[in-house]
């Protein structure tokens, strides 16, 4: 039954939105369908986990899309656990998002944010110019 | 067996040999592992798999296994060295001793946040980090800067008063003591003061900042005076959950310590006064 309900939910937001808005959003779902109590349908309607972004704030370029792996469980290092990628100059910010649908980066890892809009802005905030490195492991 | 003091009340000379143990496990390479270790654990530790130090109920046992190898790593350098805590319900100015020139150093400056008093200022050449998630190499803070207060003392006692440890689903979502002395939900007390600090203790790499120790610290005591008000509690989950450490499973990265092991730290060390 959840399935059906699923599905049909898919099949409205594609006739609502482009066939590449709808993928996004597909993906963004299945990030969703992972993260657990709290992480439902409110968050399915939190346009920060399907819609892509790609602007200059403060003279960073910031930019965040969802990616697909959402499915997969765990510390890969890269993110990719999240089902959504941001990038600031390139570089990418590791974030995961919380069972309540807000979003944590290794940056402000014990602050949340509503959106990764907001979260890539406050990074860049704190960054004050740096570079992200790559994540230190050993 | 140790106590744990509040630094408030420490000696000048308990403060200095404190500075100077932490200094010298920098110096010998055995301060950036502990750095490595949490940051990994920040990582990898997510509400919707396997979580252990963060976000989960063995978020206290962890902290209490990894705060005493720290420890223990002190008093390899100065036996006479315990952790002290820094009790920010009442030590919550940016004029408060902690943040003197004779223990932890300051603020960061206005310019780019860098600490440039006291013994782990950048120009003192031996506080290099080396563990980063940025270009950055200096001990940065912005102190109220992220939140503009720290927890207060009715705080904690809200969240002393929570009696379940934890609860299901086990991660940030939780009602219970843990979730809520970690911060994710209710008034929040250890995630804001990482807030409240700013600069690195804002991120995975916080314990670059000495005064994570401290924090943590006093984590580790409002979890004891917990187990002390409430005899009749226990850590939870029990058995058979999946993703995280029931309170017989081995703990990573150690795996020959459970979070039943580090409920009684009676024998281990013992803090000066209630809370």
């Amino acid at each position: 039954m959840s399935e059906d309900t699923h599905g049909s939910e898919l099949t409205r937001r594609r006739m609502l939105q482009g066939a590449g808005a709808a993928l996004a959003v597909a993906t963004g779902t299945i990030a969703i369908g992972v993260a657990g109590p709290g992480g439902g349908s409110a968050t399915a309607a939190d346009p920060g986990a399907s819609d892509s972004f790609d602007e200059v704030f403060q003279g960073r370029r910031i930019q965040g899309r969802p990616v697909s792996g959402g499915g997969h469980h765990g510390g890969t290092g890269t993110g990719t656990g999240t089902g959504y990628e941001v990038r600031i100059d390139g570089d990418e910010l590791h974030m995961m998002r919380n069972a309540d649908g807000t979003w944590i980066s290794v940056v402000n890892h014990y602050q949340t944010f509503a959106t990764p809009r907001a979260l890539a802005r406050a990074a860049v905030n704190d960054l004050q110019g740096a570079t992200l490195v790559p994540v230190a492991t050993a | 067996m140790g106590v744990r003091k509040n630094q408030a009340t420490l000696t000048a000379q308990e403060k200095r040999a404190f500075v100077n143990a932490v200094l010298a496990l920098k110096a010998n390479g055995g301060y950036d592992p502990f750095v490595t270790t949490h940051n990994q654990f920040i990582l990898s530790d997510v509400d919707n798999g396997e979580r252990t130090g963060h976000r989960s109920p063995s978020f206290l046992p962890w902290h209490r296994k990894y705060l005493l190898q720290f420890e223990q790593a002190l008093q390899a350098i100065d036996p006479s060295v315990n952790l002290p805590y820094w009790d920010w319900t009442a030590d919550r100015s940016t004029g408060s001793s902690i943040w003197g020139a004779d223990f932890l150093g300051g603020n960061g400056r206005a310019s780019d946040g860098q600490v440039t008093t006291g013994p782990f200022a950048y120009s003192t050449g031996g506080w290099t980090l080396n563990v980063n998630t940025d270009s950055r190499t200096y001990l940065r803070r912005q102190l109220g800067a992220g939140v503009a207060q720290l927890p207060t003392r009715p705080d904690a006692e809200s969240v002393l008063a929570i009696t379940t440890y934890d609860a299901a689903p086990w991660n940030s979502s939780s009602a219970g003591f843990r979730n809520a002395l970690e911060g994710w939900r209710g008034v929040n007390l250890h995630n804001r003061v990482h807030v409240w600090v700013g600069g690195q203790m804002a991120t995975g790499v916080s314990p670059n900042d000495p005064v994570f120790w401290l924090h943590h610290c006093f984590v580790d005591k409002l979890w004891s005076e917990w187990q002390k008000r409430n005899p009749g509690q226990t850590y939870l989950p029990t058995a058979g959950t999946p993703d995280v450490v029931d309170l017989n499973e081995p703990m990573k990265p150690w795996n020959n310590v459970s979070p039943a092991d580090m409920l009684d730290h009676s024998a281990l060390y013992t803090y000066d006064t209630g809370f």
